[in-house]
């Protein structure tokens, strides 16, 4: 842990935000996909991110983990701030790499298509970056992990591969592959998106149940009965900028602009 | 259908091993062979040369296939374009040749300077075995290294990007996800070139590299007979080539992938 940095605390001194992402722009070629998003989870948020297919949502919670590299903009994690520098192109690369790969680990992503490793078993993936990054012992790790699967319901999958799983069934290993990190924040990436219509529950399921535990999580999202049932701030990210914001209750029955009303309209 | 449902038993089965211990029948019945005790134990050494031979070229062909087919896959272009070129020109020109440059031309260029001729390294490199190995080790990265190419290249960058997600260095990465997915996409490639490795090796054979099939050509040479020699070495070859197959099946069911 390094000590708060210029910049990185807002509010309370003891405990700088979760996540806090200020002016963030990313462009792909001549297209500017995120023109400077600032946003703020605390420790215990819930965050839904919400918006049309190319509003740069799944842009924004990618540039957080540096997936995405952003073109401009800073991304700070419980007050450490990932060190950029310029790439001599216009655009930001990690300074550091270290650094980067220690907020990796305490930043855990869900994938829409899963990404499981296919060569390794269930425990195995959950246990690979505990083990291989963190250097946590194996037994541990088993034991840890014969915990979580136990929490997502695939204690007789262990021993599976991820192919012979449904999707449902992957997403859930995904998601306590990411629990095996003991993250302090979680990003999910349109978790249901890639799954059957009747999966879809089996895995909101799983991500409510860990929203109620008080987890930090930042959840972009096309459920939109979901989002307002387990997030406690909803952001609404249109064209690149986010439109609107705030409690879900707000944002769901009032909502102020004219895009939103448009988008709520559509998708409920 | 996996594996474990196809069995020897099966009607038409029974009638093809009937059919093949019939043949086998009537050539020892019918045919000379007893030359046979006199070379068997040579015999034995020259299929001992073979797999040696085989197993180190394709051991250290692959360790070059690694890095030929990353470079191409994801090197800079002074990387992958040298890689390219290796592949192309291996890949485009006959073994027979390669291993002749190699051992007539390039051995007979050592023996010009009397300071290779004098050094301790000039009784490996006078002998006809290091050049053979080369030329096997090269030829077999060559072509793997465009298999691993493919390979590389076909590994889902989701799955890599998780690595990245998780924290993995470029290495761990490497080590734990890309390479081991890139092998096990391979495989099935890789089990036919290596049997076609398997019989390239009688090659050697032309630059006095005593393996098993030197040692049918010498049975020929001293007994005059034709076919018995042969079939024996046709029977020898098929043995190790089904031996060579069944290992690398058994390597494949180790990780099912669907689609992988």
């Amino acid at each position: 842990m390094s000590s708060p940095q210029p910049g990185a605390e807002t509010g309370d001194y003891q405990t700088p935000p979760a996540v806090q992402v200020a002016d963030l722009h990313k462009t792909f070629g001549d297209l500017e996909v995120l023109k400077g998003v600032s946003l703020t989870a605390k420790t215990g948020d819930v965050v839904a991110i919400i918006g049309g297919s190319g509003s740069g949502k799944s842009t924004m919670l990618r540039c957080i983990n540096m997936l995405e590299l952003p073109t401009q903009g800073a991304i700070s994690i419980k007050g450490e701030t990932i060190d950029m520098k310029s790439d001599g192109r216009g655009g930001l690369q990690p300074a550091n790499a270290g650094q980067l790969r220690r907020i990796r680990t305490r930043l855990a992503m869900v994938f829409q298509s899963f990404n499981l490793w296919q060569h390794m078993t269930v425990m195995g993936n959950i246990i690979e970056a505990p083990v291989q990054v963190m250097g946590v012992p194996r037994d541990e790790a088993i034991a840890r992990a014969e915990k979580l699967l136990d929490r997502v319901g695939l204690s007789d999958k262990r021993d599976v591969y991820p192919a012979f799983l449904s999707g449902g069934q992957q997403q859930r290993a995904a998601i306590a592959r990411a629990l095996a990190v003991e993250p302090e924040v979680m990003l999910f990436d349109e978790p249901t998106s890639a799954l059957d219509p009747e999966l879809v529950g089996e895995v909101l399921a799983v991500i409510a149940d860990l929203a109620r535990e008080g987890r930090t999580m930042l959840l972009v999202t096309h459920e939109m009965k979901f989002a307002r049932e387990v997030a406690n701030h909803v952001v609404f990210l249109a064209g690149g900028v986010i439109e609107e914001e705030g409690p879900p209750d707000v944002v769901y029955s009032a909502p102020k602009s004219e895009r939103l009303q448009k988008f709520l309209a559509t998708v409920q | 259908m996996g594996p474990e449902l196809r069995s020897w038993k099966e009607p038409h089965r029974l009638v093809l091993i009937g059919i093949g211990i019939g043949i086998i029948l009537l050539a020892a019945v019918t045919m000379r062979w007893d030359w046979l005790p006199r070379y068997s134990w040579r015999l034995v050494e020259g299929v001992g040369t073979t797999l040696w031979l085989l197993f180190l070229t394709s051991v250290m062909g692959f360790m070059l296939a690694v890095p030929l087919g990353i470079a191409q896959a994801a090197g800079p272009w002074w990387l992958a374009g040298p890689a390219r070129a290796f592949c192309t020109v291996i890949r485009g020109t006959p073994l027979l040749l390669q291993l002749w440059l190699l051992y007539y031309g390039l051995g007979s260029l050592f023996a010009q300077y009397p300071e290779i001729r004098d050094s301790w390294a000039w009784p490996y490199l006078r002998s006809a075995w290091p050049y053979g190995v080369l030329a096997l080790t090269l030829s077999f990265a060559g072509y793997e290294g465009e298999v691993m190419r493919g390979a590389f290249a076909g590994v889902p960058k989701g799955e890599l990007e998780a690595g990245r997600a998780y924290g993995m260095s470029p290495w761990t990465s490497f080590r734990r996800i890309w390479l081991p997915r890139a092998i096990h996409r391979a495989l099935p490639t890789l089990a036919g070139e290596t049997v076609l490795q398997l019989k390239a090796t009688p090659l050697v054979a032309t630059i006095t590299v005593v393996d098993v099939y030197a040692i049918i050509s010498r049975v020929r040479q001293d007994t005059y007979l034709t076919y018995e020699p042969l079939l024996l070495l046709a029977l020898i070859y098929m043995m190790l080539t089904g031996v060579l197959v069944m290992a690398f099946r058994w390597l494949e069911a180790k990780v099912p992938v669907k689609g992988g």
